[in-house]
């Protein structure tokens, strides 16, 4: 059997059948890390929603650890963009992270005491214990998102999407992060995370750089060269079909 | 002692009225918590009142008016969906066209006819006091049916609450959940209007299940205080309105209210102010 993470042929992804990106084509071998960079709107958290299966792919083929996106919700976890305004959910914080067991455990299926240890790690890992019995809406934004990212972590999954992790995170969380994924390497996860930051994407072992369009795709050395990061994020016009698009070089909220 | 138990002890109304009331109020427990958690409240609004056109024809023709009502909730969920899949209007703006559509609807329905103005007040403000043993059995079925839906998908349901995104990437299809939820709105609004009425049904609906959302962690304890508290409002609310005259369904609906701004004052004194960022 073919041992890739992912493999896209001739994708076009988007929604509602205008396409944000076409002719998408990679393999990402099973247990490397891919980043992908771009800027707001450059599609990077389009390709994560299609390789979770949240979006329908609208042309060409994808496997997703050899099988269509979307199928195999064990082993797959995906942390997208959390808005914490729309989040009116009065439960604790370890409830939140002990939803990611339920897909384990099916509709009834008890939350077995290994679950529970996982639980814990999960939130000790992210220094979130201290957390665990607050109500998740009483939490600041940074405070959210180390619980978000121990509920992450808690799925156990093998291939981990993640679109923009550090964002509301301070310093501390930031170095928390930075342990979690490296663990998560160390353990021969497959990981896929957008990012606007430059200095994250180095430390992965592909980079793909996207602006509507795949820019260039290899490894850090290979790819983030100083006209390709102008492409990615520097003032470009680009023709598609008769319109001309502008990317904005001051809209990401990251520093590039 | 009199003042608290003999409207009920001596009335067989009252006690149907008692059975049914708590009855709806555990149904809206239940169902209620979700529209909460989800954000639906304004939808359940639209939902309660859009069922006037379905019932007023329903009058109109001679069927029974629960049925006038699940085809008018059919008729405003696959509006909504309609509306908001194909102009890309918010869901917010879409429900707001349809509720004022069906209300007018309704009463445009209702003006053609003479006959119906009193049964229209029934439709609108409930019969709570003219409840018949065969309303309290459907009544119990359906709280029983909505109990054991909730019991049996309260991951998925809750997942939900939690994201629709992380729902779907667990392997629970988000938007069968989210209609399945809609129905049990709809089912609620159905069964519940003959008691306290279209008009109110939603207040049971959402003032106690906001209530316990102040006091609760957990989604079972937030069902299971929201019911209670819906149960005690109606408790309260039949025995004001058989001591003072008031009409029922709009005195239990006013307790309800009540109750919440007083648990949000006891949430406010306890904790110093709601925990939000």
């Amino acid at each position: 059997m073919n041992k890739s993470g992912i493999e896209l042929h001739n994708l076009a992804i988007g929604y509602d059948k205008s396409p944000v990106i076409t002719g998408m084509n990679l393999t990402l071998p099973l247990g490397k890390t891919l980043a992908l960079v771009g800027g707001n709107g450059s599609g990077k958290s389009t390709l994560l929603k299609t390789l979770a299966g949240l979006l329908p792919p609208l042309a060409g083929t994808l496997e997703v650890l050899g099988a269509k996106p979307g199928k195999q919700p064990l082993k797959i976890s995906y942390h997208g963009q959390f808005h914490p305004n729309t989040f009116l959910l009065p439960l604790r914080s370890i409830d939140v992270v002990r939803m990611a067991r339920f897909p384990h455990r099916g509709y009834f299926g008890r939350i077995t005491q290994e679950d529970e240890n996982l639980i814990q790690n999960s939130l000790a890992q992210m220094d979130a214990l201290e957390l665990a019995e607050k109500p998740i809406n009483s939490l600041s934004g940074g405070q959210k998102q180390r619980v978000f990212l121990a509920h992450t972590l808690a799925r156990e999954a093998d291939l981990v999407l993640l679109d923009e992790p550090t964002a509301g995170l301070d310093v501390p969380g930031s170095e928390l992060y930075g342990k979690m994924i490296q663990e998560l390497k160390n353990q021969g996860k497959t990981l896929i995370i957008a990012t606007h930051s430059i200095k994250e994407a180095a430390q992965c072992d592909f980079v793909l750089l996207l602006a509507s369009r795949v820019v260039d795709f290899g490894t850090p050395a290979q790819v983030m060269t100083s006209v390709n990061l102008m492409e990615t994020f520097g003032l470009v016009a680009q023709l598609s079909g008769n319109d001309i698009l502008i990317v904005d070089p001051h809209h990401g909220h990251d520093h590039p | 002692m009199e003042f608290f138990f003999a409207p009920f002890l001596n009335n067989g109304f009252m006690l149907n009225a008692l059975g049914a009331g708590s009855l709806v109020a555990v149904a809206c427990g239940i169902v209620g918590t979700f529209v909460v958690l989800r954000g639906l409240a304004f939808l359940g609004d639209a939902l309660a009142h859009g069922v006037l056109p379905g019932v007023a024809l329903a009058l109109l023709w001679g069927f029974p008016g629960f049925i006038g009502a699940a085809v008018g909730s059919l008729a405003m969920i696959g509006g909504i969906s309609w509306v908001t899949k194909k102009s890309k209007l918010t869901a917010d703006t879409a429900i707001g066209l349809l509720f004022v559509g069906m209300l007018a609807l309704g009463v445009v329905l209702v003006s053609q006819s003479q006959s119906f103005s009193g049964d229209l007040i029934k439709v609108l403000f409930g019969q709570f006091l003219g409840i018949s043993t065969q309303d309290l059995w459907i009544q119990g079925i359906v709280t029983l049916v909505l109990g054991l839906v909730a019991w049996i998908f309260h991951r998925p349901f809750l997942l939900l609450c939690f994201s629709d995104e992380q729902a779907q990437v667990s392997g629970y299809n988000a938007k069968f959940y989210h209609f399945l939820l809609l129905v049990m709105i709809a089912v609620t609004v159905i069964v519940s209007f003959q008691t306290v009425g279209t008009l109110l049904v939603f207040g049971m609906l959402l003032a106690p299940a906001a209530a316990s959302s102040l006091l609760s962690r957990r989604l079972g304890t937030m069902m299971l205080i929201a019911s209670a508290l819906g149960i005690l409002c109606v408790y309260l609310g039949l025995l004001f309105s058989y001591h003072y005259n008031l009409a029922a369904g709009a005195s239990v609906v006013l307790v309800a209210v009540g109750i919440f701004f007083l648990v949000l004052l006891f949430s406010l004194g306890k904790k110093g102010g709601p925990a939000h960022e």
